[in-house]
């Protein structure tokens, strides 16, 4: 029997505030333990939640990048459970009206686009963190409570890990682009569990699911989810049936493995958050929040084919990040032809910024640098051998191309006169590669260029080079 | 029927996490419960069908504070009333013991 | 001393005039608990020491940068959470708990130049309407020391009524502060919800919890709610509204006022010394040229197990932190979470605090949620709504303060729905967020009786006007139980 596989996927984004959710304690990632806490955050005796705006606004942001619909009357809920990471005993979540509803992204897999629906993304506070000691006891630090939070609940859409992978590739891009989270989740602000099961093919009802936990990368979403899909297979295979539970992923032997069975579901008590107030989104704050959200990845590589003429292979690679690609719009802006800015980006700057683990912010360039370089290259100032040189100026210590061109005299040489000189020299010297071009080796004109390129420090215009070698060759 | 039966108490202290497990206590509970939750089934005589919850007695919407990060609580002060603590971090038994 | 028969007003003339200082004042406080708080037992802490110094220091401001209430001493309810001042809620659950912030109402009297003395007694975290339900002490009723104080502000009414301290600040979720009031002869005004901040009151109920001030006098009590308003950004359900100068209110004059007089408040289960004394309290505001008309709130019936289940469900949530970990009790040599979590709670909470929690947990359980939780919900809306109506054509509503007079201690204890039943005059007023104060009016069996003045939303005003002309008229006010006479000589 062959089995359909159906994933949904529930992704936590820490947003990027200033303070936390709902207390101004600071909200930043590597402090020491319980250093940015507030009593609020503790769940001290007395202490109340007030909702701050930005994080609002962050979740609007985020909920209209991924094309969900905005719940204009809103609200917050209690969820109760008790856990040592959980001071109250009750996350303040979005439990029946979350702020953005029925979303979609578009994934490509394989050259064939399918569309991923968003059944839910609402607002809520972070868990503090537990570290597990082996002496039979945790510690709990609280710096992460309060962080807000969004979670994106997928609809069963999913249907094969490769899938899955490119859902989360794409939700993190446009996230990332929304700027309302640094989407690392290395660091934790990018958080994926995965819900998984499988029926037969033509079967409309889902199977029994499994949760998969501890996912840590993409990869590891990919891989758990592989795996998983095998077990499962495995298990219905030879008449066994699959048991509603929460399993994790082993990285180091690359299976799942049993957490805890679910008995019947949780009951978290939800009930309306009585120490808040609801929300009530108007149209023009709508709008505004709407007017915030960047061109996203998708619409520019439209543009970029489209309007700008490059191949569908740099526009994806240009907007893998919206650093790389403002970056981009900017050198083109600047004046620079579009795939000489794309090429440079995609090469010599990409190479620049790995060897030397520099964003493009930590970099001497600008897209203005960038522009008048590749002009300079263009108008024949500078050879691209020259380029080169000038381009590792500009990227360690930035400036004006054009001043470092001229104070460092890399002009490129294209006085014809001038250039006879040169030329006319190194045939009287090299009498041997004469008489080889005579014989029929071509070869020999490219040694001839060289020696004049040599002679020039690499300033010499190189056609003007081969066209006055050409010419004076044959005068011999 | 019960309105409550001593399985849900049992259920229900679970839930709270309180430690009702003597029999006695669960049996005092039970018929406390039930009291006040029969009493409370005098609710039905009323008519609300269209009537909207309140969960705000006076009505206020949009009560926002600005993205305004203020310093965090000195440690040493955060721990004053914590019975058991370590490096800084708060101690709890381990989930299984 | 006859320092405590004076109104704030008064005392604050004798401060100007140098005839007595903040310093006698607070002495003259701690004098008075160390003599009669043995019998009364409202206090559970005193801050003594910070007290003086607090007092020394108010004795140096100059005068013309003085408040009404500048240096005189107050108590405040032990759910009120004070820096650097054990906050218990009465709960073994909180003892010794040493707070690190303060509530917003616990500054704003530091902000008044008043002193706080100490802590006063209270049911656990609020549930009760006897102040029997303390973990520490049974609170007495200062006109009779067999009878309770009520509650669940009991400690406030009881130190105001026996003299101990002039003011106090209580808290009031389904009557806690009007019922005690009542019970001790005192002033006691649940303000609007969202009048006062509640940041820093230990929550009970989120959405019915208000603190007030607890007084001899209407006067008294209007400079009190005036200087513990106002928005606090700290608290995202009090109102950015203006606060008045209450007492400015208080001109005697009422007439034409429009008062109701609800039938259901005279109806079935209020006693007839109640219903009499609210008869005869209607003929002095009649006479004081007020119109009174007969209303009714027709769901007030409804209102009490509305009430229960959804403040014990708001109480399950609010009362799940403590858990033992972060502060407050935790339960000794237990080896796992779980175990922690269950004994803690089973042993640091009292039996009535329990039984809500429970219940509250049962209201809001998957399958119960509709019938229980939700349905409260939208009979609250109906009593709401019964306001509503009744202030389209009536300024404030009347009616008793609670069904009786006080009843003895461990009386009512076995007898849980009687119990809740005190409580069925001052439970709507929560439901329906208005303001409402209680006013002495009478005396059964030399046990006093309290009228309830119940107003529009952010209409203290109109509230203290009536109590005030109310109060001015009649002498009730000025009546003293004998343990605060013997204080007095």
């Amino acid at each position: 029997m062959n089995f359909e596989t159906v994933i949904g996927l529930e992704v936590h984004v820490e947003l990027k505030t200033d303070s936390k959710i709902f207390s101004p304690a600071p909200n930043h990632f590597g402090a020491g333990p319980n250093t940015n806490t507030h009593v609020i955050d503790l769940g001290y005796p007395g202490v109340l939640p007030v909702l701050n705006k930005r994080a609002v606004e962050f979740g609007m942001k985020a909920a209209m990048a991924l094309n969900c619909q905005i719940n204009q009357e809103t609200k917050f809920d209690r969820k109760n459970y008790f856990y040592p990471d959980n001071p109250k005993a009750y996350q303040i979540s979005q439990f029946d009206k979350p702020i953005g509803e029925h979303g979609w992204i578009e994934i490509e897999v394989e050259g064939k686009k399918k569309r991923i629906g968003i059944t839910r993304l609402h607002l809520e506070e972070d868990a503090g963190k537990l570290n597990h000691t082996d002496n039979g006891y945790s510690l709990v630090d609280y710096n992460r409570q309060g962080t807000p939070l969004i979670e994106i609940v997928s609809e069963p859409d999913i249907r094969t890990p490769e899938e899955a992978y490119a859902y989360l590739e794409k939700l993190k891009s446009i996230i990332q682009y929304t700027g309302v989270s640094d989407v690392k989740m290395e660091e934790g602000s990018l958080r994926c569990d995965a819900n998984i099961s499988l029926r037969p093919y033509g079967q409309e009802e889902f199977g029994t699911k499994a949760e998969l936990k501890n996912l840590n990368s993409f990869n590891f979403v990919r891989r758990g989810l592989e795996h998983e899909q095998k077990r499962q297979a495995e298990v219905l295979l030879s008449g066994g049936i699959i048991e509603q539970e929460t399993r994790r992923f082993d990285e180091s032997t690359g299976k799942t493995i049993l957490m805890r069975v679910k008995e019947g579901s949780d009951d978290y008590r939800y009930f309306p958050e009585p120490d808040l107030t609801d929300l009530s989104i108007d149209d023009e704050w709508m709008e505004r929040i709407r007017a915030e959200i960047p061109e996203l990845p998708d619409a520019r590589k439209e543009r970029y084919v489209n309007d700008l003429g490059l191949p569908a292979y740099d526009a994806m690679v240009l907007t893998l990040t919206k650093d790389m690609s403002d970056f981009f719009d900017a050198t083109v802006q600047a004046g620079a032809d579009a795939k000489l800015a794309s090429n440079w980006l995609m090469g010599e700057v990409s190479a620049y910024m790995n060897t030397n683990q520099k964003e493009l912010s930590d970099t001497g360039l600008t897209p203005n640098n960038l522009a008048g370089m590749i002009k300079l290259i263009e108008e024949g100032t500078i050879s691209s051998k020259i380029a080169k040189k000038v381009f590792k100026e500009l990227a360690d210590n930035g400036g004006d191309p054009e001043k470092i061109v001229k104070e460092k005299g890399l002009v490129q040489i294209s006085d014809e006169g001038e250039l006879l000189k040169v030329v006319t020299e190194v045939l009287d010297n090299n009498q041997q590669s004469i008489d080889d071009f005579k014989e029929g080796k071509d070869r020999a004109v490219g040694f001839l260029v060289g020696q004049v390129m040599k002679a020039t420090k690499g300033q010499a215009n190189p056609p003007l080079v081969n066209k006055l070698i050409n010419q004076e060759i044959r005068k011999r | 029927m019960a309105v409550i039966t001593k399985d849900q108490v049992k259920h229900v202290a679970n839930l709270a996490r309180l430690a009702i497990t003597e029999e006695k206590e669960v049996e005092y509970y039970t018929e406390k419960l039930a009291t006040i939750i029969e009493f409370a089934e005098q609710l039905n005589e009323v008519d609300t069908s269209g009537v909207e919850p309140t969960t705000h007695p006076v009505p206020l919407v949009n009560v926002l504070r600005e993205d305004e990060p203020a310093k965090g609580l000195d440690r040493d002060l955060m721990l004053k009333n914590v019975p058991e603590h370590e490096d800084g971090m708060v101690k709890v038994p381990s989930i299984l013991g | 001393m006859t320092l405590f028969n004076h109104s704030a007003k008064e005392l604050q003339q004798l401060l100007h005039n140098k005839e007595v200082s903040a310093v006698e004042l607070t002495d003259e406080a701690f004098r008075r608990i160390d003599k009669v708080d043995g019998d009364v037992k409202a206090f559970l802490a005193l801050d003594e020491e910070r007290a003086k110094a607090r007092a020394a220091e108010l004795d140096n401001t100059p005068v013309d940068q003085r408040g009404p209430l500048h240096g005189l001493p107050v108590g405040v309810k032990d759910n009120i959470v004070t820096e650097g001042l054990e906050t218990t809620c009465a709960s073994r659950m909180l003892g010794g708990f040493d707070p690190i912030y303060n509530a917003t109402a616990a500054k704003k009297l530091d902000d008044a130049g008043l002193i706080t003395v100490g802590k006063v007694n209270m049911d656990e975290f609020a549930m009760g309407g006897s102040t029997e339900n303390s973990y520490y002490k049974k609170t007495a009723n200062p006109w009779n020391l067999e009878y309770v104080p009520g509650g669940s502000s009991g400690g406030s009414a009881a130190a105001v009524a026996a003299g101990e301290v002039p003011f106090t600040l209580g808290s009031d979720t389904g009557g806690s502060i009007r019922q005690p009031a009542a019970y001790c002869g005192v002033v006691g005004m649940k303000p609007t919800y969202g009048r006062v901040s509640r940041y820093g009151l230990v929550a009970f109920a989120s959405s019915l919890d208000q603190i007030g001030p607890i007084t001899r006098t209407v006067e008294d009590n209007a400079f009190l709610l005036s200087a513990i308003s106002g928005h606090d950004p700290y608290d995202s359900t009090s109102f950015d509204v203006e606060v008045p100068d209450f007492a400015s209110a208080l001109t005697g004059d009422i007439k034409g006022l429009k008062i109701g007089i609800a039938s259901e408040y005279l109806g079935e289960g209020v006693g007839e010394a109640s219903r009499n004394a609210v008869k005869d309290a209607i003929k002095v505001l009649e006479s004081l040229g007020a119109e009174v008309g007969e209303i009714s709130l027709p769901h007030t019936k409804y209102a009490l197990p509305a009430y229960y289940l959804l403040s014990s469900s708001e109480a399950s949530s609010n009362l799940a932190r403590f858990d033992g970990i972060r502060y407050g009790y935790r339960a000794e040599g237990i080896e796992n979470l779980e175990d922690l979590y269950k004994q803690t709670r089973a042993e640091g909470f009292g039996d009535e605090v329990k039984t809500r929690i429970m219940l509250g947990t049962f209201a809001l359980s998957s399958g119960f949620y509709d019938a229980y939780y939700k349905k409260a919900q939208k009979v609250r809306t109906l009593v709401r709504d019964d306001f509503t109506n009744a202030f389209e054509k009536y300024d404030v509503v009347i009616g008793p303060t609670a069904p009786t007079p006080a009843f003895k201690i461990g009386e009512l204890i076995d007898d849980q729905l009687t119990m809740y039943a005190n409580d069925i005059l001052t439970i709507p007023v929560n439901l329906a967020g208005v303001p409402a104060i209680s006013v002495p009016c009478g005396f059964d069996n030399g046990l006093p009786l309290g009228l309830q003045v119940i107003g529009r939303h952010f209409d203290e005003s109109t509230v203290y006007r009536v109590a005030h002309a109310f109060e001015q008229a009649t002498d009730f006010h000025k009546r003293m139980p004998e343990i605060r006479e013997g204080l007095e000589r």
